[in-house]
């Protein structure tokens, strides 16, 4: 029978497509947003049960005010040189990033993606998490090796997959790996990495270590199975892991209302599944810093797993592949009630005593320098499609840890079309 | 061999028990080795491969999970890159595929994007193939799935004896295996003659399973029988199946189990096809784009020049398993004296 013939004396069925507020051209008015006041949360024991902090996952965790003071009980009242770390670490992410951006639009890569707005999200949990506790990022948290103190020049080279590239260029840009930074492999299958780090760390568990394991992943990248996996194992099993939801309102042209931010937030899905969830101004330093210390703390007295939304908006693009003034107000960046999260630990220490605009600057100077220097170190190395790569022969390796005959035979294939190109690509 | 080395008189042992032995050495020998999935633990899983392991080794390295293909094999992968050997179950390979990305995307590729640092030492075991009347969700073979994937061994036993000892060399080898395990042989060596009973594993040689450690190397073919007129390139249930067929028939046929499809032992094919000149591929699973296709791929390239008559392709039909045509759609003696038929004409068209 045909959809369209009426059938009975009923309203039709409507289907809601979700439709974000604003669109290019429109004024962007927040307002409706409910930003509780700094310090109201109450903060549980971190061996308290779930169901006993049903709110956390619909409220927000603040400890910066109005006035940039720390305040409530979840200031982490950290010492002003952390404060200045953490500041420093949030600055030279920035810079980076810049100077990346225009790498790709100068040619030199293929492809760049900013953490800018959201800063906080990574580099404050880092300072939280221990040295060696493995992380399991998406890729928006390079603010996590450089939180760790992580070589510039090293990030480079795999951004440029150039000869020192460790991963011999045989990644996409941004999708760093290193395991001495407990920093796992970036993948760009989406929220894999969910279910790797609660593995990781119900072995961390089974093996009576202390180390814990945090992952990142989008609002966007929820949606996906593998999300729901994690969720559901690290709550059966108590996984002594941190899963971070990045709600940064936008996952490309989407808004998080594809992820079902119309009906609820995404530290309530922690409430299914049993576990804590918190939600977190993303853009307070101090607040992502002292929910991460709380999961942390949590996780290692094996009182389980914490899934924590952090509130924040992504002030750029999705990548150097898009163009967010095509489906978003061009205004939203400006007219996002939480502020920028540098500016907020800037005006916090400021108001401190404990730092300066002028000293500011320098700083913002000082970053910029160290990413030129480390730019220009890296670029010897090579950029992309400069012929400084790896030598072809890497193509073959580390498919398996022997190789097996039929590669060998691929390998010597290719080299022999290397020859008949006139040697084009360097090998050994 | 010294008198505390010699294996010691074992009872046979169907391939369960085998494949239950396998993990049993691995884990006692390696700490490091834990098994999990749906029904693993306390059971000791449906099929019972795992009975006994909980017991014996702890909540810890042997337990259940929750239906989640996708959460099993992911968090098998993070705890493989932890520095864990897990053996994880999913109890039938029809429902492999919730868990397809994360060996796709990540067990087969993390040594290679990490450039080394992660990798993934992982077994996944599954049951798999027809015969039991298991309808299209309990029957399927999906091994081409995963020999098309690169940085991932895809192995498959026919044999109680080949089951452990091929199982102890995937928990130990570096990277990630997928383990077929064929579960119309788990009790005995099924020919295709679903007509007549089948005889129990302990009737046959291959039962002789050693209770200790023992290796078969991945990527080595076993050959079976020997002969010059025809090679018969098989693997899983069909071994048994095409072993049967070429007695009844009385070719002189060589007769390759594979073990192993990817890495595969090119060399023994290559020589066998050579010496005979003809060769029949059985597969279970589905025809179009099955590891047939790739073996005959192989031959022509390599053996060109020596084939006297097109190469065979024995396999399920290329629709879903059905439940009441199990036997029609099963790729039985029939299917198989066809084409031997068939490759034995010559070119002449006479038999």
């Amino acid at each position: 029978m045909a959809a369209d013939e009426p059938r009975r004396n009923l309203p039709p069925l409507q289907l809601h497509i979700p439709e974000p507020k604003f669109r290019p051209g429109d004024e962007a008015d927040f307002s409706d947003i409910e930003v509780p006041p700094a310090g109201e949360t109450p903060r549980p024991d971190t061996a308290a049960p779930h169901d006993a902090m049903r709110g956390h996952a619909y409220g927000l965790v603040r400890v910066l005010d109005d006035d940039h003071k720390a305040v409530g009980p979840w200031d982490p009242k950290l010492d002003a040189d952390t404060l200045r770390k953490m500041l420093r670490a949030m600055a030279l992410t920035r810079a980076y990033d810049q100077r990346m951006f225009r790498a790709q639009r100068q040619g030199k890569t293929s492809f760049y993606m900013k953490c800018t707005g959201e800063e906080a999200v990574a580099i404050a949990a880092t300072f939280a998490l221990d040295r060696d506790d493995m992380t399991f990022p998406s890729y928006r948290q390079q603010g996590i090796l450089i939180a760790r103190d992580w070589s510039l020049v090293d990030m480079m080279n795999q951004v440029y997959s150039n000869k020192k590239d460790r991963l011999k260029g045989r990644q996409l840009p941004i999708m760093y790996s290193t395991k001495q930074g407990a920093f796992f492999s970036i993948s760009g299958n989406l929220a894999t990495q969910f279910p790797q780090a609660v593995g990781w760390a119900m072995a961390s568990a089974a093996k009576g270590d202390t180390r814990i394991a945090a992952t990142w992943t989008g609002e966007g990248s929820s949606a996906e199975g593998d999300f729901h996996s994690a969720c559901t194992f690290a709550a059966v099993y108590k996984a002594p892991v941190i899963m971070n939801v990045v709600n940064n309102q936008w996952a490309i042209s989407s808004f998080s209302g594809f992820a079902g931010a119309e009906q609820t937030t995404f530290a309530a899905r922690a409430v299914g599944y049993g576990i804590a969830g918190l939600r977190v101004d993303g853009n307070d330093a101090l607040a992502v810093y002292a929910a991460t210390q709380w999961a942390a703390e949590r996780a290692r007295t094996n009182n389980g797993p914490t899934l924590i939304e952090h509130f924040t908006y992504r002030a750029e693009g999705h990548s150097t592949s898009d163009d967010p003034s095509q489906y978003r107000s061009a205004d939203e960046a400006a007219e996002w009630p939480l502020g920028d999260p540098i500016a907020r630990l800037k005006n916090h220490l400021i108001g401190l005593g404990e730092w300066t605009e002028e000293k500011q600057e320098a700083m913002d100077q000082e970053v910029a320098e160290q990413v030129k220097t480390a730019a220009k170190q890296a670029e010897k190395n090579g950029i992309l499609g400069h012929g400084l790569h790896h030598p072809l022969e890497t193509m073959f390796e580390e498919v398996f840890e022997e190789m097996p005959w039929h590669l060998r035979e691929q390998e010597e294939e290719m080299l022999a079309e290397n020859r008949a190109a006139n040697n084009v690509a360097k090998t050994r | 061999m010294s008198e505390e080395n010699k294996p010691q008189e074992t009872k046979p042992k169907n391939m369960i028990q085998a494949i239950n032995s396998a993990m049993d050495v691995a884990m006692d020998r390696d700490p490091n080795v834990c098994v999990f999935g749906e029904d693993v633990g306390y059971y000791g899983g449906v099929f019972r491969a795992t009975a006994g392991l909980q017991e014996k080794y702890g909540k810890t390295r042997a337990f259940d999970t929750p239906i989640n293909e996708c959460g099993i094999i992911g968090v098998a992968v993070g705890m493989a890159t932890y520095g864990l050997r897990p053996v994880a179950e999913i109890q039938f390979a029809d429902y492999i595929y919730p868990g397809l990305d994360q060996i796709v995307s990540e067990a087969a590729r993390l040594r290679y994007r990490s450039a080394g640092e992660f990798t993934v030492p992982m077994v996944i075991r599954s049951p798999f193939g027809g015969g039991i009347f298991g309808g299209q969700t309990h029957s399927q073979s999906p091994e081409s799935i995963f020999t098309h994937i690169c940085g991932i061994k895809t192995v498959i036993p026919s044999t109680p004896y080949d089951a452990k000892g091929l199982l102890i060399a995937a928990i130990e080898d570096p990277d990630p295996v997928v383990f077929f395990e064929p579960k119309r042989i788990y009790n005995g060596p099924f020919d295709g003659h679903y007509d007549e009973p089948v005889q129990p594993w302990s009737k046959h040689p291959a039962s002789a399973v050693p209770d200790e450690h023992y290796v078969i190397p991945l990527g080595k073919a076993n050959t079976l029988r020997e002969g010059n007129d025809v090679t018969l390139l098989v693997y899983g249930t069909m071994v048994h199946v095409a072993l049967r067929a070429v007695e009844e028939l009385g070719v002189d046929a060589d007769v390759i189990d594979l073990r192993t499809l990817l890495p595969l032992d090119i060399e023994a094919i290559e020589n066998s096809v050579k010496k005979t000149g003809r060769c029949v591929i059985m597969h279970e699973a589905t025809r179009t784009s099955g590891f047939g296709a790739e073996l005959a791929a192989l031959v022509q390239e390599r053996c060109f020049y020596h084939l006297e008559a097109p190469v065979q392709r024995v396999t399920g039909y290329d629709t879903p398993y059905p439940h009441s045509l199990e036997w029609a759609y099963f790729p039985g003696p029939v299917r198989t004296r066809l084409a031997l038929e068939r490759v034995m004409e010559d070119v002449s068209g006479q038999v």
